[in-house]
């Protein structure tokens, strides 16, 4: 659970873990985090979180408050990011669950908005999108009730990891017959495909195993090492030699 | 109802992906009908399967039944009806079934649902399931997901860049069976020939670049069953981490409804 650091000049006065989906800040007692301090407005700021996500919103304070020096009206939290109402600091630092279930990553989960209650007569009827709490929090609207935003029927999304699947290798084609011989093509792209369109043409793609061949289209299919493959993707190796619309060509791994 | 099986050429792959046990998506497609649906269930246990199967299910069967009983032409506007209308009753029969039977309950699905009618198509999307086309070189998003990620999108709270990396990209604000009602989103575009249309589930675009989809459908758009399954494997190539299903369509060529009388008097005498 993501949580912040309230501290003042240096010094830490507490941590306010972020376990309501509202959170308000300001000098008034009603507040969650309760700042005394004439500087801060009595209603100053409010964080809304939906899953891992935070937003600060300013409550239309007189002071104004400060993401990491900047002023700001909203503001999606990042993890470290530093929040000043008045002398007063908050960290913000995210708490990425680390506990979630694996089988729960990515499932596809319906967020329901408050209550799929009567639409208001005012909205447009049906092409109105059901409105949605945490894009405009209920600064708007302060009439609906604190706990109105969302009624989130879900549990984590994990953190997308970093970019998998990049073969380490690379290689080429080096064309051997014809007018173009001599040339050489990087298979730097996921497909590249090879031939002359309505005639013959194939596609090598690279993936994390390794580079593949497939036929495309043409009633002819692609010759490796002087046997012709099917209609499966045939793995490419090393100094292949590969036969396609009357083009001999070579297949070699570069790196 | 015109037939349009010469017109239309359509392939379909789905997979389960690299960590699902089972696959929830569900798929249908008739070029006959010039009809495709895609459903994207969630839910507990084997919900999400029930939920996208039964939407699939009703609309493929229920809307071919009632593209049918239509006498004379059907024009765009009552297809757009008819679209929305079945998205309702779909809805409806995920969420009584969910209702009654506790092993259901919660379950619901996306939907995107496209009818090729009359040099048109008619697409009516719940969720974040998505159709794309592709004319000339070029793939654009035609449906807009209703997810919390577009919202913030589209309310300026985050920047497209932003929305690649966020945490929140399952969170649909829409889906079919969970409550009472539903809209679904139905526009109507022109078609042409030569155009690709590219229905898919998130666990396609999540996974596999805009760019990456757009460079597979252009390079491959001679071998259309190859294009599907090369888009599901570099999904599951780039980590598979959700079902991911896709069905492309291409348009051969015009199909303009048969036209009436008057119509016809007129090309008589061009």
């Amino acid at each position: 659970m993501a949580k912040l650091i309230l501290s003042l000049e240096g010094s830490v006065i507490r941590e306010v873990p972020l376990d309501k989906e509202r959170i308000m800040i300001g000098r008034k007692p009603s507040n969650e985090i309760q700042i005394e301090n004439l500087a801060v407005s009595g209603e100053h700021a409010c964080i809304v979180t939906i899953l891992n996500d935070s937003f600060l919103e300013d409550m239309g304070s007189t002071n104004g408050t400060l993401v990491n020096g900047n002023p700001i009206k909203k503001h999606i939290l990042q993890n470290n990011d530093v929040i000043e109402i008045g002398k007063y600091k908050l960290k913000y630092i995210a708490e990425a669950p680390a506990h979630a279930p694996a089988e729960d990553f990515e499932k596809t989960m319906i967020l329901r908005p408050a209550k799929a209650a009567p639409k208001p007569a005012t909205e447009p009827a049906p092409a109105a999108k059901p409105s949605m709490a945490p894009a405009a929090p209920a600064a708007a609207k302060p009439a609906q009730p604190a706990s109105a935003p969302a009624a989130v029927a879900a549990t984590v999304a994990a953190a997308t990891t970093g970019k998998p699947g990049e073969p380490h290798m690379l290689a080429a084609v080096q064309i051997l017959t014809g007018p173009s011989a001599g040339r050489e093509l990087d298979l730097v792209k996921n497909l590249t495909t090879l031939g002359k369109p309505g005639l013959q043409v194939a596609v090598i793609t690279r993936r994390p195993q390794g580079y593949f061949i497939t036929h495309v289209e043409g009633a002819k299919f692609p010759i490796i090492n002087g046997k012709m493959i099917d209609a499966q993707a045939q793995p490419l190796h090393d100094h292949d030699v590969i036969e396609l619309a009357g083009v001999k060509m070579e297949f070699f791994i570069k790196k | 109802m015109a037939d349009l099986s010469n017109v239309l050429e359509i392939a379909t792959a789905t997979h389960s992906g690299m960590v699902r046990s089972h696959n929830e998506d569900s798929i249908a497609a008739d070029a006959a009908v010039g009809l495709a649906v895609l459903a994207d269930g969630m839910g507990g246990y084997n919900a999400g399967e029930v939920a996208s199967g039964i939407a699939v299910a009703m609309i493929g069967a229920e809307l071919k039944k009632a593209l049918a009983a239509i006498t004379g032409e059907l024009d765009v506007a009552t297809g757009v009806k008819l679209v929305g209308e079945h998205a309702v009753r779909a809805n409806n029969a995920i969420f009584q079934a969910s209702q009654s039977q506790p092993q259901y309950a919660g379950m619901g699905t996306t939907l995107v649902v496209a009818l090729w009618h009359d040099d048109h198509m008619i697409v009516g999307h719940i969720g974040d399931s998505r159709l794309y086309r592709m004319r000339g070189s070029k793939l654009e998003q035609v449906t807009r997901d209703h997810s919390l990620l577009q919202e913030q999108i589209d309310s300026g709270l985050i920047t497209k860049e932003q929305a690649r990396h966020s945490q929140n990209k399952n969170l649909v604000t829409r889906a079919v069976g969970i409550d009472p009602e539903v809209d679904a989103e139905v526009h109507s575009y022109p078609v042409q020939p030569g155009d690709i249309y590219l229905l898919c589930s998130d666990g396609l675009n999540d996974m596999v670049t805009d760019e990456d989809m757009e460079l597979t459908l252009s390079s491959l758009q001679a071998n259309l069953p190859l294009a599907a399954e090369q888009l599901v494997q570099q999904a599951n190539d780039n980590g598979g981490r959700d079902n991911v299903s896709v069905i492309l369509v291409r348009v051969l060529k015009n199909f303009p409804a048969r036209s009436g009388l008057v119509d016809r008097m007129k090309s008589w005498f061009r």
